[in-house]
């Protein structure tokens, strides 16, 4: 899988990172032998993994669900919001300077709130994952649509564009770039959300499992959250980088990495 | 010396007193006053100045993209309060949309006008080659040279074959050799269609070479000191430069700059 979504020579320096990190982190455990309690090996992770690879499993596909769902509903919503800022004089004075403030705020701490209103379903999960992934969306999609070159739009003008034209062919495509750049941003906002949404309240998911493995001192089901954690919160970002591939091959940072992915 | 009004054709662009003044947070700045300059149907006349002297405010001011602050313009006869129609537009940067093929970039002004390009194309493709790009229709503006892709976008202007076009140092990016060949094409496409053309530069020989008429515009707010008539037989070939008329010309404009300061000599 990621050698398809990397390109050949970075997809091999990933692995090979990776590689060297984990042997180094089983040999460091063989030789110092630190309580279990504290850091396990690697290998007794994976161990403890396959004894119930199916809870974990569920949970993790729990966790996903409210990240994917969360990030889809910030695209959409995100998208509409810049667009709106960009068309509004007012609008930008008003709910672009209040986000652009907001975002300086940890949002996590408004989490307890989120289940005071919506219960302990999944909602507040992914009304959490919303909005912490919905800031880097709107404020690079934002940036974006006003990058467009002045007399680009001189010419639309000249052209007797409307202004829905205007969106649809220049500034959209235009903010795509700052657009996937906010996305990359807020795909890993929406898992932190979906995970504090689960410690706030819930009883599913990975944020859940490592709450109930916390209070059984179960050091090997924190890890094996985390590491199940960590390898899908960078698939997820892998992902979101090959769609940038197929859908930008025009741009600067893309150009000479045509053979990416095939 | 030759006056305002050697043209004898029906004026097809009059600039009546025409200012312009910007809203800053440092206060106004004046970037034109008191313009007046008439531009006859199929007329080539050039703008020289230094920079910062208004030259770009002035040509948007004649594409309706800004508003006046003083004064008016005609167009066939009527006061514009925006883009004239039958206009086209060439910038300093050639603003092609890299996601776009040159041919789409072609056809942008159309599409966005909401017409069919389906009746442009033949047309498209047939400014591109005139202008030697037929072979890079379909690659992206990225893959191309700078004269290449200024190339494509004057192709953009003339698309819809307008009457009056407006360009803004067009060729004041490019290396000497590129402007040269495009300074011979222009010419050549202005003999064979005859468009009204209001060329700005800061290149007096280009200014020279490719114009009926030459106004030169003195330090900003910009006003045109003096218009002086090129009286050089057409077609131009680039010998031309070399002639005791073309030298005689450009010396005549530079001394004029000298007297005002704005250039050594
Ligand atoms: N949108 C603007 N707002 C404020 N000042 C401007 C604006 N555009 C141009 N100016 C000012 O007007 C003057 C003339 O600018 P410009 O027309 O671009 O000159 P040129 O094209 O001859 O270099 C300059 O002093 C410039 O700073
Ligand atoms: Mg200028």
């Amino acid at each position: 899988m990621l050698k398809r979504l990397l390109a050949p020579s970075e997809a091999r320096d990933v692995i090979l990172v990776l590689a060297v990190s984990l042997l180094l982190w089983e040999a460091g455990v063989r030789i110092f032998q630190p309580p279990p309690l504290i850091l396990p090996a690697p290998s007794a992770i994976v161990g403890a993994f396959l004894q119930t690879p199916g809870l974990f499993m569920r949970q993790l596909g729990f966790t996903l669900g409210m990240t994917c769902l969360g990030f889809a509903l910030a695209v959409v919503l995100g998208v509409l919001l810049a667009v709106a800022i960009v068309s509004s004089k007012l609008l930008e004075r008003t709910i672009y300077t209040l986000l652009v403030a907001l975002n300086s705020i940890p949002k996590v701490a408004l989490a307890p709130l989120f289940v005071i209103w919506m219960g302990t379903g999944t909602e507040p999960k992914v009304a959490i994952a919303l909005m912490l992934a919905i800031f880097p969306i709107v404020i690079d999609t934002v940036l974006g649509l006003r990058s467009v070159d002045p007399d680009m739009l001189h010419l639309a003008r000249v052209s007797r564009a409307s202004p829905l034209a205007v969106l649809a062919k220049i500034k959209f495509p235009c903010a795509l770039p700052s657009l996937f750049a906010g996305m990359k941003v807020g795909i890993s906002f929406a898992l932190v959300g979906a995970i504090v949404g689960e410690f706030v309240a819930g009883s599913k998911g990975l944020g859940f499992q490592i709450l109930v493995a916390q209070g059984q001192f179960d050091t090997l089901g924190v890890f094996v959250c985390l590491v199940l954690l960590g390898i899908f919160g960078t698939l997820l970002f892998f992902v979101l980088d090959y769609a940038e591939r197929l859908c930008l091959p025009w741009h600067v940072s893309q150009r000479g990495r045509h053979s990416a992915g095939d | 010396m030759p006056e305002a009004s050697t043209f004898l054709g029906a004026a097809h662009v009059c600039l009546r007193n025409v200012g312009k003044t910007y809203a800053s947070p440092r206060g106004p700045v004046p970037a034109v006053a008191g313009i007046d300059l008439d531009l006859g149907a199929g007329e080539f006349v050039s703008i020289v100045g230094p920079s910062g002297c208004g030259k770009s405010t002035l040509l948007k001011l004649v594409a309706g993209l800004e508003g006046l602050s003083a004064g008016e313009i005609m167009v066939d006869g009527r006061r514009i309060d925006g883009p004239p129609d039958g206009l086209g537009v060439v910038f300093q940067r050639d603003v092609l949309l890299d996601w776009r093929t040159i041919l789409q970039n072609v056809l942008l002004s159309v599409e966005l006008a909401g017409k069919p390009t389906d009746a442009y194309r033949e047309r498209a493709l047939g400014l591109l080659a005139r202008f030697g790009l037929g072979s890079f229709e379909h690659r992206y503006p990225w893959e191309l040279s700078g004269g290449m892709r200024q190339r494509a976008s004057i192709c953009r202007a003339l698309l819809s074959d307008p009457q009056l076009l407006l360009m803004d140092e067009p060729f004041g990016a490019l290396d000497a050799m590129t402007r040269d060949d495009l300074n011979l094409e222009l010419a050549r496409i202005w003999q064979e269609t005859r468009k009204t053309l209001l060329f700005i530069t800061h290149s007096i020989a280009e200014a020279v070479f490719l114009s009926d008429r030459v106004a030169m515009m003195g330090r900003a707010p910009g006003s045109i000191m003096e218009i002086v008539a090129i009286d050089l037989p057409r077609p131009r070939s680039l010998a031309v430069r070399e002639s005791a008329a073309f030298s005689h010309y450009v010396a005549h404009i530079r001394h004029h700059f000298a007297e005002l300061g704005i250039v050594k000599e």
